[in-house]
């Protein structure tokens, strides 16, 4: 996994509440076997028009956010279906970090497993965030994970809360199972116990 | 362990905590891995490229339910290449990690979340994982079970554990009687519609009250699945009689003195009297109705006497856009009385309402109807052991006398992943979950209801008020001398 400490990077605003995994990535680039290869598949439906064609009114298409390597959305970003294949999408287009009110729990875990940094702020701090992107041009922000910041450099200066072992994970980039498997004597002593309870048994 | 009175998400917790290393998430215990096809080839390729094997290959079932065709034809000759390389993909997985597999071809294949139960894999006070954000239909049970990514599904495959932050806990009461025609899935819908889509973010909700305690297993199935739609990580409710008696006889359920003593265990899950949830929300089942979605998020729903709501009603702007944009994707005016809504299509089935018990209602209004010459219906059972069942109740030919097609088990039209497509532009009601744009294909407009009023939609053109309904007696079969 590829660390993360700080990140300088234009805005992108998606000024959307409620913005489900199902549009992140819909379900018929769900049928591959491969962890990669799913950036140009990002908001596939949102970014045409009826007919196919790129829709110039969706933000991803906007030339002003080309680069863009932080997302700004509305509460509730990436409810609905667990596919990872939404992190993976948004980390291979480019996105190392995503700034909204709330985030859906199993996107929480996917998006830290894929490198990508999740900001909640207050609803009005994103409000302020939103209309900044949209209305200045080559707006940018910076994520310090390291002092859980994000600032403007123009004034704007919220601080967020991140769980301390996920904040390390991250910065350290750290595999999961790797970690887990520090606790492997526990876990065979565990599970040696029980497995003596048949009630709790998968096959009888 | 403390004499303090606990939830039954706090007992099932705590028998299951492997490791509480300090400032890091507590190691989890996984007791069911369920896997399919679309979630776990990138886990299993994982394994390989890290040199790892499936710890414990006995606690994980897998199935193919997602991609797979719902017709014979489509079956034995998969043409979606992508599909088939996929399916094939988790044949190969779980033959080289030696994971038991209920393929296409077997006898008791299905949707993931319908065949656990139906097989007696899932159990009181488990935990259970799957790759699909529908897994706390298994909570019904008592189990602790919820969705995950396919880091995730690498990590229960490797460990049997997952590291979890310890979710707060939420109590939802439904009391009272439900009135007639009000079913399951409008609790649910209700519920969501109530707390909306992030309501329950960060919590497992344990639903509780009379009404849930007079639900069948696969109403309580239909409740659970739903958690994640209210934002969820999963959805409980504590084992009784009623679950016992759904399990008992199942082919891995425990037989003889490890019945009794399991039935003993299990009746240990419930919340004791006096234990704390961090939130709590009661519910008056009697004020309950049925439920229509209206819009593209599954907390966007109306009782059916209701008329689709006016934007400016949106509590906020960016709610109010949200609303406009919901109604200009689904075709629809401000105002309009839902049951003026003519649909082209619907969808019986999904791990939401794929049940006998579903098919048993559904039936009984379709039974001595025609479906309307405007509308395309299909019945998807969940599960080989539904299809069998159903059949062999004669279910099948009361939806096919209907005009009803009549399918082999899968997800089939909740995702459209598989053929079963909406065309763009084509309304549907349908017994899944999700009515999220583009969810049933692309431009498709989706309106969640229950197998009841899914099936007398069918048979008007348009939703009607199931209340209203006017059953046809079932015909007693011809006994020929």
């Amino acid at each position: 996994m590829e660390k993360f400490t700080t990140l300088t990077s234009l805005a992108m605003p998606l000024d959307r509440t409620n913005v489900d995994t199902d549009q992140i990535i819909p379900k018929q680039f769900l049928k591959r076997i491969e962890r990669t290869g799913y950036g140009e598949f990002l908001f596939y439906d949102w970014r045409r028009t009826a007919t196919g064609e790129p829709d110039p009114s969706f933000v991803l298409n906007d030339p002003r956010y080309k680069g863009a390597q932080i997302l700004v959305a509305g509460k509730n970003f990436a409810c609905g279906s667990s596919r990872e294949h939404a992190a993976w999408a948004l980390a291979n287009f480019g996105f190392r970090a995503v700034i909204a009110p709330s985030f859906a729990d199993i996107f929480f875990s996917n998006a830290g497993k894929n490198g990508i940094v999740l900001v909640k702020l207050s609803e009005e701090q994103v409000a302020q965030l939103l209309n900044n992107a949209k209305t200045t041009l080559g707006y940018q922000l910076t994520v310090s994970l390291e002092d859980q910041t994000v600032t403007d450099g123009r004034g704007f200066k919220a601080s967020f809360d991140v769980d301390p072992f996920r904040k390390f994970c991250l910065i350290e980039g750290l595999d999961d199972i790797a970690l887990t498997l520090r606790h492997e004597a526990e876990l065979d002593a565990f599970e040696a116990k029980h497995d003596q309870d048949v009630w709790l048994k998968a096959r009888s | 362990m403390s004499n303090e009175p606990k939830t039954l998400f706090e007992k099932v917790w705590e028998q299951h905590v492997v490791a509480e290393p300090k400032d890091e998430p507590t190691l989890l215990y996984i007791d069911l891995q369920l896997l399919h096809e679309v979630t776990s080839p990138q886990a299993f390729e994982g394994l390989r490229l890290a040199g790892r094997k499936v710890r414990r290959p006995d606690r994980c079932i897998a199935t193919v339910d997602h991609n797979v065709p719902t017709t014979l034809e489509g079956r034995s000759n998969i043409v979606d290449q992508i599909a088939a390389r996929q399916i094939s993909a988790l044949n190969k997985n779980c033959a080289d990690f030696g994971i038991e597999l209920y393929g296409v071809d077997s006898p008791d294949q299905g949707v993931v979340h319908i065949i656990g139960p139906e097989q007696g894999f899932t159990k009181p006070g488990m935990t259970i994982v799957c790759g699909d954000s529908h897994t706390a239909t298994h909570g019904a049970f008592g189990a602790l079970a919820f969705g995950m990514g396919t880091s995730e599904v690498e990590h229960v495959l490797a460990t049997q554990t997952l590291p979890q932050a310890k979710p707060r806990t939420f109590r939802i009461s439904v009391e009272g009687e439900l009135p007639k025609g009000v079913t399951a899935k409008d609790i649910i819908l209700a519920i969501i519609g109530q707390i909306g889509t992030d309501g329950a973010t960060g919590c497992v909700i344990e639903y509780a009250g009379s009404a849930i305690r007079a639900l069948s297993m696969e109403g309580r199935m239909t409740v659970c699945n739903m958690s994640i739609e209210a934002g969820a990580r999963a959805g409980m409710i504590a084992p009784d009689a009623t679950t016992f008696a759904y399990l008992k006889g199942r082919n891995h359920s425990p037989k003889g003195a490890d019945w009794d003593k399991a039935v003993a265990e299990w009746s240990k899950l419930a919340t004791d009297e006096g234990a704390k949830f961090d939130r709590e929300l009661t519910i008056d089942a009697t004020k309950l109705a049925p439920y229509v979605s209206w819009g593209t998020s599954p907390g966007m729903v109306a009782p059916i006497t209701a008329t689709v709501p006016d934007p400016a009603t949106g509590k906020t702007e960016i709610e109010r856009k949200g609303f406009e944009r919901a109604l200009e994707y689904m075709g629809l005016k401000a105002g309009t009385p839902l049951v003026d809504i003519p649909i082209d299509r619907v969808f019986i089935g999904s791990c939401t309402n794929g049940r006998i018990e579903d098919m048993r209602a559904a039936a009984r209004i379709a039974q001595g109807y025609k479906v309307s010459p405007e509308v395309s219906a299909m019945v998807v059972p969940g599960s080989h052991e539904v299809k069998a069942l159903a059949e062999k109740e004669g279910l099948d030919r009361i939806f096919r006398e209907a005009g009803f097609e009549w399918r082999e088990p899968g997800c089939s039209m909740c995702l459209a992943m598989n053929p079963d497509v909406l065309k763009p532009g084509e309304r549907s009601a349908s017994t899944s979950n999700r009515n999220f744009e583009g969810r049933q294909g692309r431009g498709s407009r989706t309106h969640l209801v229950s197998p009841e009023m899914a099936a007398a939609a069918a048979i008007a053109g348009h939703f009607v008020d199931i209340r209203d309904w006017k059953v046809k007696e079932m015909a007693t079969p011809e006994v020929k001398a």
